[in-house]
């Protein structure tokens, strides 16, 4: 569904990405680990089109996205949690899950609004409440219903359990399961919580200074002895 | 018998009666309206791209002239029938200035976009002289001016053989006004476009992350705020029947100050400052010398940025991001 080829990217001087090569199959969970500034982010950033990429290739369903504004990509069914969770501060909760279902048909809003509430039932006491006002948490619940309001095909998370609650972050991975299995979304992950991140993919990859050193399916990677010592430390 | 417009010219009357008050007010709305309605545009440039456009008040100027050239344009060709005009009048007006606004953004805003702050604002006064010297050369520095084409003055009893005159186009200018800021207030806070553009505000990458074409939420930023200013123009040509390429300066100004006095970035901000200013216009040579009306304005501007640095209806920064 997505492959990046040869992928570099840059800001200013600074290389971020160092030639990447990542094939996501539709339907799949794909894991990404790797240590703080590896440049997950900016891998994420640079397949939703931020112009950053200085060389490489992006195909989303066999079409190039070179010279594609990130607006377009995401109308082709790319869905982004990106890091930092980025709710509009002066919106309502409900604003802000309007504004992911900005692209898709509002015939679908309420029912798809029914659907995101019952993930996270704490947002719904909430819809007329400022974003920026919400807890961390909270935020980052909403960053994920926002998204999901999208109608993604491809599901792009970074983090997608910072600030949560060990037990929700619990929750949250089986609803990212559950949605993967029922409605076939192709889920792109990025975690610092490295053992939940690979036990849940169907394959995975280590991501070192800009580039993939390891490649497996979740269950390689956990056994792997050299990935359980940089990543998974006390986990588990 | 006091007429429209401003009443004193510098005469201080001894005391406020009821019908002196009545008039003013009804004086300082209609100046409210044109500088509410300018306002809107600077406030909404800014909150969207965190500038300020410059080159606004010289939009507006645009809007006067493309209406004056408009209603004699129609007189020639004998359309009559003076709502009608006035209607043909502000759909023209509203199309060519929305144009210049656009073209504005685009030829001297979007490619500077991302450097550093001075540069769009050095810009904008470029464009601003380019956009005066032009209609200057195309239409000639004197000043141009179009009969009064709407007739009707009614006087309201106000009791005691005190009367306030009110004129048809007062009427007329405070109504659209308040119609046009309704729904446009409607368009911002109740529809997909208002979402985006509030959105595109707060968040510009995050919102092209859901799919809003973030250039195009900004070109239709600047296409809203020319045709409310153009409606401003259209009704100034109207009001006063003299126009030149100059005055979109001073209404630029005073409806900038307009704007960081509401708070810019606040659209009932603008609204609110627009008014404020209008009636202050309008009282302040009631009391005092016509002759620092302007010093009174630009005075309360101060003051309310020492005590309110955000304006009346800024946002204090509480966010948390
Ligand atoms: N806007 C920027 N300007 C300059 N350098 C940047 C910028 N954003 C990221 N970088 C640099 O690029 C590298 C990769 O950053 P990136 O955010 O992609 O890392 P990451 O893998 O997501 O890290 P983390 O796990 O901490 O989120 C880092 O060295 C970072 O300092
Ligand atoms: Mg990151």
């Amino acid at each position: 569904m997505l492959s990046v080829e040869g992928l570099h990217a840059a800001y200013g001087r600074i290389e971020a990405l160092d030639g990447v090569d990542l094939e996501v199959k539709q339907g799949e969970i794909m894991s990404l680990v790797g240590a703080n500034g590896a440049g997950k982010t900016t891998l994420l950033m640079s397949i939703c089109g931020a112009p950053i990429v200085t060389a490489g290739r992006i195909v989303l369903d066999g079409e190039d996205l070179a010279g594609v504004p990130m607006h377009e990509i995401i109308r082709r069914g790319v869905g982004h949690v990106p890091e930092g969770r980025h709710i509009f501060p002066r919106m309502t909760v409900l604003e802000n899950l309007r504004m992911g279902g900005y692209a898709v048909d509002p015939k679908h809003f309420s029912a798809d609004l029914e659907r995101v509430l019952a993930l996270f039932p704490r947002l719904k006491d909430r819809l007329s409440q400022r974003g920026g006002t919400l807890s961390g948490g909270e935020q980052q619940m909403l960053a994920i219903a926002r998204a999901l309001i999208g109608r993604p095909r491809l599901l792009l998370l970074d983090e997608p359990s910072l600030g949560l609650a060990p037990l929700i972050a619990l929750q949250l991975f089986q609803a990212i399961l559950g949605i993967n299995r029922d409605e076939k979304l192709t889920v792109l992950l990025i975690e610092q919580n490295a053992y939940q991140a690979l036990k849940l993919a169907d394959r995975a990859c280590i991501m070192v200074n800009g580039k993939i050193t390891l490649r497996g399916t979740g269950a390689e990677l956990l056994a792997n002895p050299a990935v359980q010592a940089a990543y998974l430390e006390g986990a588990a | 018998m006091p007429q429209t417009g401003i009443v004193f010219r510098g005469e201080i009357p001894a005391r406020m009666t009821i019908d002196i008050f009545l008039q003013q007010l009804v004086n300082g709305l209609t100046l409210g309206a044109f500088y509410g309605l300018i306002a809107l545009g600077y406030t909404m440039v800014y909150g969207i791209i965190g500038m300020i456009n410059f080159a606004h008040g010289d939009i507006y100027m645009i809007g006067a002239f493309v209406a004056l050239i408009g209603f004699v344009v129609l007189s020639t060709v004998g359309i009559a029938s003076v709502p009608l005009a006035i209607l043909i009048v502000l759909v023209l007006a509203m199309f060519f200035t929305a144009c210049y606004g656009w073209a504005v953004e685009r030829i001297a805003y979007r490619p500077l976009r991302g450097s550093p702050r001075l540069a769009p604002l050095i810009s904008a006064i470029g464009m601003s002289i380019v956009l005066q010297n032009y209609v200057q050369i195309a239409q000639g520095a004197r000043t141009k001016s179009l009969q009064p084409i709407v007739h009707g003055q009614y006087s309201i009893d106000v009791g005691q053989g005190a009367h306030v005159s009110v004129s048809l186009l007062q009427i007329i200018i405070i109504v659209l006004t308040v119609a046009l800021m309704a729904g446009f207030t409607w368009v911002i806070r109740s529809t997909p476009l208002g979402r985006a553009q509030r959105a595109t505000e707060q968040d510009a990458t995050m919102a092209a992350l859901l799919g809003v074409n973030v250039n195009r939420t900004i070109s239709i930023t600047f296409v809203i705020g020319a045709s409310l200013a153009a409606v401003a123009g259209m009704m100034a040509t109207l009001y006063y029947g003299v126009i030149d390429f100059y005055i979109g300066f001073i209404a630029g100004i005073k409806a900038f100050t307009a704007a960081v006095l509401g708070g810019i970035g606040s659209l009932p901000g603008a609204m609110l400052g627009g008014l404020a200013i209008g009636l202050i216009e309008s009282f302040w040579p009631v009391f005092f010398d016509l002759a620092y009306r302007d010093v009174a304005v630009f005075g309360l501007l101060i003051l309310v940025l020492i005590f309110r640095p955000t304006g009346l209806l800024g946002r204090p920064e509480i966010e948390k991001v």
